[in-house]
């Protein structure tokens, strides 16, 4: 979904160039940030939208075969919410959609019976 | 056509209450939603005290709260019935039902699967582990 985003801004930043100085400039202007052969090696998945390959994340869930997702669990749903208390996207975490879909869910349960918080630090 | 869709809900209903009621008014609480499940033609499959909690936000200015947990069979009216009671009751601070019945049926598919899926492979592991060592 990221890569996407910048293969569509791209474009874009070609076509609104109304106050652009010159067209010789374009091929550096529309690539909207260098690019960085340190990206998998380095962050490793940290920085989402980077064109390159990141190392395989697998998802938690499938692996250990954790089929039930409850709210009341609410260590194992920590640790898919960050600090904030948001919740973190799996790009980050590698977890497959189905269970992504079915974590949030939980998650947001589990915020309206006060056992994970809306915003701020879990306690 | 006989109406059997009614009785084959099952709920799971969380309900906090405030930290300074007694062990007994809770039983009383506990035992007048029993009494009103039954009474609509439904069954409580289990009632769990989950004890004192800190709660993450603040709610009705109470920091903790006693997790009192309940799971029903039942209609979507007796559901009705028993969240308008906890919403009347002043100690309830906070409450969340969940229906849990589909949930329920796609677990019991899933160990079936798994079930079925382990039973035919205990056979060919075994002759293979041997045959291995043989040759090992």
């Amino acid at each position: 979904m990221a890569d996407e985003k910048t293969a569509t801004l791209a474009p874009a930043g070609h076509s609104s160039g109304g106050d652009r100085p010159s067209g010789g400039d374009r091929p550096d202007r529309g690539e909207r940030r260098p690019p960085r052969p340190g990206g998998p090696g380095g962050p490793g998945g940290r920085e989402g939208g980077r064109k390159y390959f990141r190392r395989k994340k697998v998802c938690k869930f499938c692996v250990e075969k954790i089929e039930a997702i409850n709210y009341k669990d609410v260590r194992l749903l920590a640790q898919f919410v960050a600090e904030s208390g948001k919740i973190v996207p799996r790009r980050l975490t590698g977890v497959c959609t189905p269970h992504q879909r079915r974590l949030s869910c939980a998650i947001k349960q589990a915020r309206n019976i006060a056992l994970l918080p809306f915003a701020g630090r879990a306690s | 056509m006989a109406r059997t869709y009614e009785t084959n809900r099952v709920y799971e209903l969380m309900f906090i209450v405030r930290p300074d009621m007694v062990e007994e008014e809770q039983d009383k609480l506990i035992s007048t939603l029993e009494s009103a499940v039954s009474s609509s033609g439904g069954k409580v499959k289990s009632m769990e005290r989950m004890g004192k909690r800190r709660l993450a936000y603040t709610v009705r200015r109470f920091h903790d709260g006693i997790y009192i947990l309940l799971t029903v069979e039942g209609g979507g009216a007796l559901i009705h019935e028993l969240e308008r009671r906890l919403r009347v009751t002043e100690p309830v601070i906070k409450f969340l039902t969940v229906r849990i019945d589909e949930e329920q049926k796609r677990l019991d598919k899933i160990k079936k699967l798994r079930e079925a899926r382990r039973k035919p492979a205990p056979a060919p592991a075994e002759t293979g582990g041997e045959t291995a060592a043989v040759t090992a």
